[in-house]
Order: structure tokens, then C-alpha cells, then sequence
């Protein structure tokens, strides 16, 4: 155990982690939402963190990080404040999305892939992003803006250089937790042990029983 | 895994024939069990199938017509016709290897594995002549080490997943895993997290590619200039099957064999590497005087071995019969412990003779005591009760069988350990009792079993005073013992010195208590090598071969042997404590070092400067012979001579000589019968080879009648168990061996603000063979204390603390570990830790030791 691992989640995130795990009939079920948890909090998942989703859910670092970068989306590396990716596949690039890249890459002063030295912006190239009507497009901590011109993305570093934007810190898919109600959740047994229905099942049938 | 057992059995055709396979089976594995060979590189018969590699691709036709299936994925079923070389089969095969080729380097010329890899193997008799892939392949770092000992080489690997699987499933230590996606994908630990896992060897073993590589075997040699040997594992009680394979004279590898009965194939690295040891520059290769200098100084010459044992023959023909002792040989093949056991008891006469130092159990319990095998414990839907040493740490292979069976087996796992061990995340139960209360705990568990469901019994109150929870765990331990019992599922204690700090009373009195319950059997878990054989053999005070006592020799031993010792002799204990005082004059260690396994260090110390004379019979000048020593004999080692091995199941298999012995090092067996016919002229003439000797014992012994030539050699895989003789009646008299210490004093009290405490081996420690293993060495556990955080606390001290520990005997420094497995008011060290031997705390006459902790 390193000193380090119990501290790696703030006292919210160390609450909610255990939650999340409560869900699940078996700990290890709750790896990828953990890993989401951590990710969320730093911007990626550091070794701290696979260190504790490990020791909270019982099982080797070893397997936790080889579940975690199975997964694209998974960073392991720091990433700034704001990642941005630019979509350079078919429309987009139809539309300049390779322009808009290069430009990027110009104003922030960084590589592809590379993170700004004030640790600000983390700029990468990705694949279809789903919104080629708004061609060329990008993603800043994965809310969207579309039709992008060179002056669209100096207002938008701009902006976000200055705070004046609703884009929360970090890139995470969603800041929205999900709450599940006890009455709709799953039973909590392992499957093997499982003598009812699931509750999605069981409530329904209730009615086709009258019949 | 191993099809389940039916006999139900289904036809299938395979390639137009007829053949029957067992229902439940995998097709690969009927295929090849009816002489089908289907490529595999993933299949393993030991482990679960997961079709990665699908190189066993086969036609198989269940009713719709044929189509390629992964024959590793699919078990049989009645009329299903195979096709194993069809074109289409025979294609499949052929682009899967030129897959597989791809990224595969073509390093064959300097790899390992060139020679023996089933992936050069396959290509040549199902692959593609040529390569159609002329991109660039994918490039690793080459070599990088994942432990101590194993290195891997990712370009070379073909994702087959065996490694992996048997770190998860087998030895239950993930520390590898696969890590990234696609091509990109590769087997890897956490960072800076090495696959520390005990059994990391058998993942070189399994591995189809060279990609695993192991650093004793590495660039050594070329397996076509190996040859080989069935052989026993030594440095164990669990006698694991293993091929030795040379080269030149010289021993350079140790693989597995699957013995069904015994290790599946499977090994701990310590059986796989401590071969190390024996080629070592440091082996005594000749007989050695010590030479005194000035200012105590000494050094040892080199003396011929007829001076040697023209000296030693003299000063044994000198001393008075009980005036001479015999100390180890649990190192020895079985023909060499008889051979020693004839020398001192038949021919000097001494019967202060003992295998173990201190820190075994009663040879009346181990002998008398219904004996179990691995295949009992491990029987399916059986109980086993751990009443003993963490098999993790000690008998690495009874650790991977037990896992297997309570994993995969619905065997019940119940522990009474006073520290958690390698198995207890797998145990239904755990008992936790206080150091020197073992036996208290387990009587109060049988009064729980004898009075059934009876909620209000007064034994399960008394254990009120542990808390009501330990209660209620007691309770439900004793309705899981009293099913088993009841509905002869078969229950098996694995019996053996759980801590070295307590006396083995305990234990013994304990495992007395269990036997009483019907179908219960026992599993000793000695650990020193072959000491199981010496208890057999008459290596204890008190006995002969067999288990016999001195007053029941059979009349063929009696015509064999010139004489017999009149009384009961000393133990080590006895020996050690008597030779302090003066008491005796030769002191003989076979292939033993007291002064770091004797359980009291002070009293070794004082042993071995207060003895007359003391002689060593070894492969090592260890720390007891330089010490005190006057002449040392160089022995031959386990593979350098042939014999027997009684493993802790009692079951004899062949040890075979592979290379020769450095320099003129003799065989044991040889040393002892040189002595007996300089003593005794005519005693040992006829005994000329490890098979007269065996044959010998073999005829004094009613136990090893079963160990016959022809059935050595028809069971030469799995070896052959000892005759089962009802020796009950060693039982109901206690003191057949002197330290029978059935009767459990009251427990002692641990003075305020001291601990007890509580010493564990652990797999690496500071012995003399793994002081000369090159590449395992550095694993010996450095010193630790694990105590429980409710105690850190109130000592004020942290994870990681440098402290001192302090008994009656002595002290030793270590590092402080918080340990929740670790009961409140006892501390756990271990043993043999470099630079902090546990047994100088230790009084060997203590019932508990007590121990203070200081900051440093």
C-alpha cells in the first residue's frame, strides 16, 4: 500500500466511490464507474488512483490498469484545464477541419496531442464526433461547438483563457450523476444467488400475473 | 481443469474414426487422449480454456454441417464428427499461424525458447512456408525484467493469455494483465509494481513463445543440448515431480511435471531456482579441518577423506554410545536417513537422534496420526481445516492445489491460524486463536461440534471472553466441521507449527482432540525437505524405521543391526541443552544449522561451543559449522545422487542422479556406511547402493513394504505411498518421541504492555541454500513486525517504523507493518529474516514468548 492512495479521492468523491460500489452486487463491477470517478476529479486517471479503485474494489492495480486502458476515453496522463478536440474526419474535413487543427496548434503554441505549458489547454485530433451538419466541429471538455472558424476559436481561448465560459473545468462526459432509486435498482445479490426476478421484471409482471 | 469425473461416456468420430471420449470433456482434449494432436497455443489442460489463439480450429460437424470451431471451447457430445485435417481446417490453421507471425520477430537464432517453442513447432508442421508481410513490425523494448527472476519480451509474445490466466486463476496473484487494445496490446504490470508472485516461474514454463524467460536459464544452453531426468523436488516437504535437465555435467534447469496426484505440473519458484545453490563456487568439494590460528581465528584445510574418516571413526569409537548425537538429515534421500539411523542406533548405539530442530511436531502425532493425501483434502465438496503454517509461505504447491479446490472444488476451507495467511480470503471460517491457546480454542470447538445445535452450550460461552463475534464465527465453524462429519463429506486438518514461538504442545494436543472425530485425517505440513522420510526412516529419538519402537524391532532388524540403543534418547532440544553442558562429546549435524534453525538461538550457541567435537555432513559451510565445527565432510546434493523422497503425503518417488558431485563430495548414504564398517567391520559391507539400502529398509520396515522396485518404477510419475499401517497405538503413549508435550499447562500470561509473539517463515528467508541461489537471494524477506493498527495506534507508532524487540532471550531490529490479520496483543515476525534471527528471541522451553516493543 502507498502512503498516497488513501488521499487520492477528495472526502465527496471517497463517499461517492463507496456508493457507486453499493450498486453492484460484486465490488469489482464498479472498476469502470470508479475509474470515471477518478477521471473526473483530475482530468485522467493517475497510478494513485487505479492504486485506490484497486484497494476499494479488492482486486490488483495490474488488473485495473489493464481494464482501464482497454478504454480510449481513459487518460493516463495530466491533461490541462481544458482539452479540446478537433474532429478532422470526413465532413469536417470537408468543411477545414485540418486548417482549424493547424491553426489550433498556432495559437496554442502546442503539438497535437501536446498540453500548453501553463498546463491551460490540452489540444487533440479526433475521429468523427457525431455533429457533422455543424462541420467543421470541436469539443471543449466534451461540450460542443460547431461551424468553427480561425476567429470562433481565438474568442473561445479567449473566453475560456478569462473564465467567461459555463464549460466546467476538465473534460468529463458528464457532471450529471446518475441516481437510481432504491425501488428501481437491480437486487444487490451476486447473479449466482439471485432467486427473484430482476425488478425491472418482477414489477411488470405483476399485472401480466392478473390475466 | 480436469474433465469432471464420469463414466458416462459419448461416441464421436475424429477424422473418420470412431472413438469414445468422456461427456463433459473438451474436444481438444478427447482428440488428443485418442492419439489426435490439434495444434493449441492457448489451451492448457490445467487451467480454463479461453479460446484466444485459435490455432485448435477444427471442423466439427454436430448436426448442420461442418464448421470451423475452436476445439479448446467446445466440449464433446454424442455422434459428432470431427475433421482435424481437413483443407479447410488445415487453411484455417495455416492463417492463423501467418497471424500470429505478423508482429512474431525472427529472433528464433538467439531466442531461448529456439528448439523447444511450439510456435516454431507448429509453423514448421502446419504453417506457411513463406512470409507475405513485409511492413514494419511492432517494436518493444527487448527484455524488460517483471520480477527478480522473469523477464519478458513483448515483441516475441502471441497474447495467449496462459501467463496471465495463471497468475489470476492459479496462484491467485494478478499482477500481470494484459494493458492497452488491439495491436497495441500487451502483458505488463502496474508500474513499478514487479510480478513478485511466488510461483512466477511456472509462467516461463507454460509460455508457447520465448517471450518469458527465466534469469537462471538464460543464453545457457539450447534445449537440444539438454538432457533429462524425472526427479523429486528438495527443498520442500510437498515433493513436487520435477524433470532436471544438464547439460555438460551441468544441472541448468527445473521444470514441472504434472503429477496428478501431487503438483499438476506446477512448482514454486523456490522448488524451480534453488537448483541454483547446488552450483555454486561456494560447495564444499572436499573434506575440511578446521586449522585454529591466533586471536581465534581459523582456517580450513583440505584433508583426504580416509583422514577424515579415520579421525571421525576414532572419536565415535572413543565416545561413550550416549555421549554421541545425530542432528538433521531431513536433507537426506530416504536410503541415506536409514543409512544414518543403522550408523548411530545400530552400530554406535546412540539413540540421541533427531531430524528435526525444535521446530516440527511430535513424531508420535506425525506418525500415528490417520494420514490424509492431497487428493483427499482436495476432494471435492470435503472440508479442510488449516491448523498449521500459511501454505503460501511454506509449501507452495499444497497452496495452488488448496486454491484449486476451494476455488473451483466447493472444498469448505476453515482456518484456526493465529495470523491470517496466503489463504484465508478464500477461508468459509477464520479462528484466531491467542499465541499458546490453539488447543483451548479447537476443544472449545469440538464441545460445539459434539453438542450439536444446542445454542446455549456452555463451552460456546466461555468463549465470551474473545467477544461475541469470534463466538458466533466458532458456532458457525463447528456446524460447518459437525455437516462434514456427520455426512462423511471427509474432513482434513493440515497439522504443523502455525508459530515457532510457541511451543508445539499446542498443536499436538489440538490435533489429539481433532482425531477423535470420525473420518478425520491429517496432512502433516513439515516443511524441511524430506522429513516426512526421516520420521520414517527412525531419524527421532525413540524410533526405528517404520515407526517402530526401540523395544519392537522386527527380527530382520534385529539380525541386521549389531545392536540397539537400550533407553529413549535425547530430542534437539534435549541434545542441544545437554551438549551446553558438557554432556556430549561428537556432535554429528547432518546437513543441519542449528544456530539458525534450532527455535532457540542462545541455547544452539551454547550447544554447539559446549560440545565435545562437532562433525558436519553438508553441501555448505554454513553458519553452525564455522562456528564450531572441527572437521566438515562435502555431501552430495539432491541431484547429484539417486534415492528416494517421502513427501508430507508419505508418498516415496524417485530422486535421480543427473550430474556428479563437486570435487569428491560423497553421497550421505556412502559417509554413513564408510563410518558403520570402520566402527563396526561387516556392519554396512553388503551395502554397496542406494537400492541395497533401500532394499534393506525396505525389509526392516513394515511401512515401506509397498516401496518395491517394480512398483517404483510402474508409478515412477506419481510415486508410491507407504503401506498403510494402523500405528494408532503410537497415540495412547504419549513420549514414543521424547517431546511429546501432549499435556497443555495452563496458558501462560503475557505481562502488561508486552506482546505475544508470533513467528512465521516465510517462502525466502536467510538459509544457506538460498544464500548461494544467484538469482533469488535478494528476495529473502527483509525483517518485518506486523501488528495489529489497533496497537500501532496505541503505541503511538507508525507504518514503516524502525523498532526494536525485545524478550528474556534477546533482541532484534525490524520495520513495523500494520496488519489487521494480526490479533490485538500479539506481534508477528519472521523467521530467519537477514540480520534479525527470530530465534533469538526464542527460549525453546517457553510455552509462549513474550515481547516488548521499543522505537529505535
Amino acid at each position: 500500500m502507498k502512503p498516497d492512495s488513501a488521499s487520492v479521492f477528495t472526502t465527496d468523491n471517497e463517499a461517492r466511490a463507496v456508493e457507486i460500489i453499493s450498486w453492484f452486487p460484486r465490488p469489482r463491477s464498479a472498476m469502470i464507474p470508479l475509474l470515471h470517478l477518478a477521471q473526473q476529479q483530475d482530468g485522467y486517471v493517475s497510478d494513485a488512483a487505479m492504486r485506490r479503485v484497486g484497494e476499494l474494489i479488492g482486486v490488483t492495480t495490474a488488473e485495473v490498469k489493464g481494464t482501464a486502458s482497454f478504454y480510449e476515453m481513459f487518460r493516463f496522463e495530466p491533461v490541462g484545464r481544458y482539452l479540446i478536440n478537433v474532429c478532422t474526419n470526413i465532413s469536417c474535413l470537408l468543411c477545414g477541419g485540418e486548417e482549424l487543427l493547424e491553426h489550433a496548434c498556432e495559437v496554442l503554441g502546442t503539438e497535437v496531442g501536446g498540453t500548453t505549458s501553463d498546463a491551460m489547454f490540452t489540444l487533440e485530433e479526433v475521429e468523427c464526433i457525431a455533429a457533422c451538419t455543424e462541420a467543421p466541429c470541436l469539443q471543449v471538455n466534451y461540450r460542443y461547438r460547431g461551424r468553427v472558424t480561425n476567429t470562433d476559436f481565438d474568442r473561445l481561448v479567449e473566453d475560456l483563457r478569462a473564465g467567461q465560459t459555463d464549460i466546467p473545468h476538465h473534460g468529463v462526459l458528464s457532471q450529471v450523476h446518475q441516481r437510481t432509486d432504491a425501488e428501481h435498482r437491480a437486487g444487490i445479490v451476486p447473479p449466482e444467488q439471485a432467486r427473484e426476478a430482476p425488478v425491472w421484471i418482477s414489477r411488470n409482471s405483476d399485472t401480466q400475473a392478473g390475466d | 481443469m480436469t474433465p469432471p469425473e464420469q463414466n458416462n461416456t459419448v461416441e464421436i468420430t475424429v477424422d473418420g474414426v470412431a472413438v469414445s471420449a468422456r461427456s463433459g470433456e473438451l474436444l481438444i482434449a478427447a482428440c488428443e487422449r485418442n492419439g489426435t494432436y490439434i495444434p493449441r497455443f492457448c489451451y492448457h489442460p490445467r487451467m480454463s480454456s479461453v479460446g484466444m489463439c485459435r490455432m485448435c480450429l477444427v471442423e466439427v460437424d454436430t448436426g448442420r454441417g461442418f464448421a470451423l470451431q475452436p476445439s479448446c471451447m467446445l466440449t464433446v457430445s454424442d455422434q459428432m464428427k470431427v475433421s482435424t485435417n481437413s483443407e479447410t481446417a488445415k487453411k484455417a490453421q495455416d492463417g492463423v499461424l501467418e497471424f500470429l507471425l505478423i508482429n512474431h520477430p525472427l529472433d528464433c537464432p538467439v531466442c531461448d525458447k529456439g528448439g523447444e517453442c511450439p510456435l516454431q513447432d507448429q509453423t514448421m508442421a502446419y504453417g506457411p512456408g513463406e512470409t507475405r508481410f513485409v511492413e514494419e513490425k511492432r517494436h518493444f523494448q527487448k527484455p524488460i525484467p517483471i520480477s527478480e527472476t522473469v523477464f519478458l519480451d513483448r515483441e516475441r509474445c502471441i497474447l495467449c493469455d496462459r501467463c496471465t490466466r495463471f497468475a489470476d486463476e492459479v496462484a491467485g496473484d494478478a499482477l500481470i494483465h494484459f494493458m492497452g487494445r488491439g495491436n497495441h496490446t500487451e502483458v505488463n504490470t502496474f508500474t513499478d509494481e514487479p510480478f513478485a508472485s511466488y510461483f512466477s516461474g511456472n509462467t516461463v514454463q507454460i509460455c508457447p513463445v520465448g517471450a518469458l524467460t527465466a534469469a537462471p536459464y538464460r543464453f545457457k544452453a539450447r534445449p537440444w543440448d539438454l538432457s533429462e531426468t524425472l526427479s523429486t523436488a528438495w527443498v520442500d516437504s510437498v515433493g513436487s515431480r520435477v524433470a532436471l535437465q544438464a547439460s555438460r555435467n551441468r544441472l541448468l534447469r527445473v521444470l514441472g511435471a504434472d503429477a496428478d496426484a501431487v503438483n499438476w505440473g506446477w512448482l514454486s519458484d523456490k522448488e524451480r531456482f534453488g537448483f541454483e545453490a547446488l552450483n555454486s563456487a561456494q560447495r564444499l568439494s572436499s573434506p575440511k579441518l578446521r586449522q585454529a590460528a591466533a586471536d581465534a581465528e581459523h582456517h580450513w584445510e583440505d584433508v583426504s577423506w580416509g583422514e577424515a574418516l579415520e579421525r571421525i571413526s576414532a572419536d565415535l569409537a572413543a565416545a561413550a554410545a550416549e555421549r554421541v548425537a545425530v542432528l538433521g538429515g531431513a536433507r537426506l534421500t530416504n536410503e541415506a536417513q536409514y543409512m544414518w539411523v543403522k550408523l548411530a542406533k545400530g552400530v554406535i548405539g546412540t539413540d540421541n537422534v533427531d531430524a528435526q530442530l525444535g521446530d516440527g511436531l511430535d513424531p508420535a502425532v506425525v506418525l500415528g496420526l490417520p494420514r490424509a493425501t492431497i487428493n483427499d483434502a482436495c476432494k471435492p465438496g470435503s472440508v479442510v481445516v488449516l491448523l498449521g503454517p500459511d501454505p503460501k509461505e511454506e509449501l507452495g504447491v499444497l497452496y495452488l492445489r488448496l486454491r484449486h479446490a476451494v476455488v473451483n472444488d466447493e472444498v469448505t476451507l476453515i482456518e484456526i491460524t493465529p495470523t491470517s495467511t496466503g489463504l484465508s480470503h478464500l477461508a468459509q471460517h477464520c479462528l484466531r486463536p491467542a499465541p499458546g491457546r490453539t488447543a483451548q480454542l479447537v476443544e472449545t470447538l469440538l464441545a460445539e461440534v459434539c453438542s450439536g445445535t444446542a445454542e446455549d452450550h456452555p463451552a460456546a460461552n466461555s468463549t465470551s471472553e474473545d467477544g461475541a463475534e469470534d463466538g458466533a464465527e466458532l458456532r458457525e465453524a463447528a456446524k460447518c466441521l459437525g455437516q462434514a462429519v456427520s455426512t462423511g463429506a471427509g474432513v482434513t486438518v493440515i497439522l504443523g507449527r502455525a508459530s515457532l514461538a510457541e511451543a508445539s504442545g499446542g498443536v499436538e494436543a489440538a490435533a489429539y482432540a481433532l482425531a477423535d472425530l470420525e473420518t478425520v485425517r491429517f496432512l502433516p505440513a513439515l516443511r524441511r525437505g524430506n522429513v516426512l522420510g526421516a520420521l520414517e526412516s527412525g531419524l527421532a529419538p525413540g524410533l526405528l524405521p517404520g515407526g517402530a519402537r526401540l523395544t519392537e524391532a522386527s527380527e530382520d532388524l534385529s539380525d541386521l543391526w549389531p545392536q540397539l540403543p537400550a533407553e529413549p534418547g535425547l530430542d534437539a532440544a534435549g541434545v542441544l541443552a545437554a551438549a551446553a553442558d558438557g554432556a556430549i562429546d561428537v556432535l554429528l549435524l547432518v546437513g543441519a544449522d542449528p544456530l539458525n534453525d534450532f527455535v532457540d538461538r542462545d541455547l544452539a550457541y551454547r550447544g554447539l561451543k559446549g560440545a565435545g567435537q562437532v562433525i558436519a555432513i553438508d553441501l555448505f559451510v554454513n553458519d553452525s559449522t564455522e562456528l564450531a565445527a572441527s572437521i566438515v565432510l562435502p555431501a552430495a546434493g539432491p541431484s547429484e545422487c539417486d534415492g528416494t523422497f517421502t513427501n508430507i503425503e508419505g508418498r516415496v518417488s524417485l530422486m535421480n542422479c543427473k550430474v556428479t558431485p563437486p570435487g569428491t563430495a560423497r553421497p550421505d548414504w556412502m559417509i554413513a556406511a564408510e563410518l558403520a564398517e570402520r566402527i563396526k567391520p561387516g556392519s554396512a559391507s553388503l551395502l554397496d547402493s542406494p537400492e541395497a539400502v533401500r532394499a534393506e529398509l525396505v525389509a526392516v520396515s513394515d511401512v515401506h513394504k509397498s516401496i518395491t522396485e517394480q512398483a517404483l518404477v510402474e508409478n515412477h510419475l506419481e510415486g508410491v505411498l507407504l503401506a498403510s499401517t494402523e500405528r494408532a497405538g503410537m497415540l495412547s503413549a504419549p513420549g514414543a518421541g521424547t517431546n511429546a508435550g501432549t499435556s497443555v499447562g495452563p496458558a501462560a500470561e503475557i505481562p502488561d504492555g508486552a506482546y505475544a509473539l508470533i513467528a512465521a517463515r516465510t517462502m525466502y528467508d536467510d538459509g544457506v541454500m538460498l544464500r548461494h541461489c544467484e538469482s533469488s537471494r535478494n528476495l529473502a524477506a527483509a525483517p518485518r513486525v506486523w501488528i495489529n493498527p489497533a496497537d500501532m495506534e496505541a503505541e503511538g507508532l507508525r507504518d514503516g517504523a524502525a523498532v526494536r524487540l525485545v524478550s528474556d532471550c534477546g533482541h532484534i531490529e525490524a520495520t513495523l507493518a500494520s496488519e489487521a490479520g494480526v490479533s490485538a496483543g500479539s506481534l508477528k515476525v519472521n523467521w530467519l529474516a537477514p540480520g534479525a534471527p527470530a530465534n533469538s528471541l526464542i527460549a525453546a522451553d517457553s510455552h509462549v514468548t513474550a515481547v516488548r516493543i521499543q522505537p529505535r
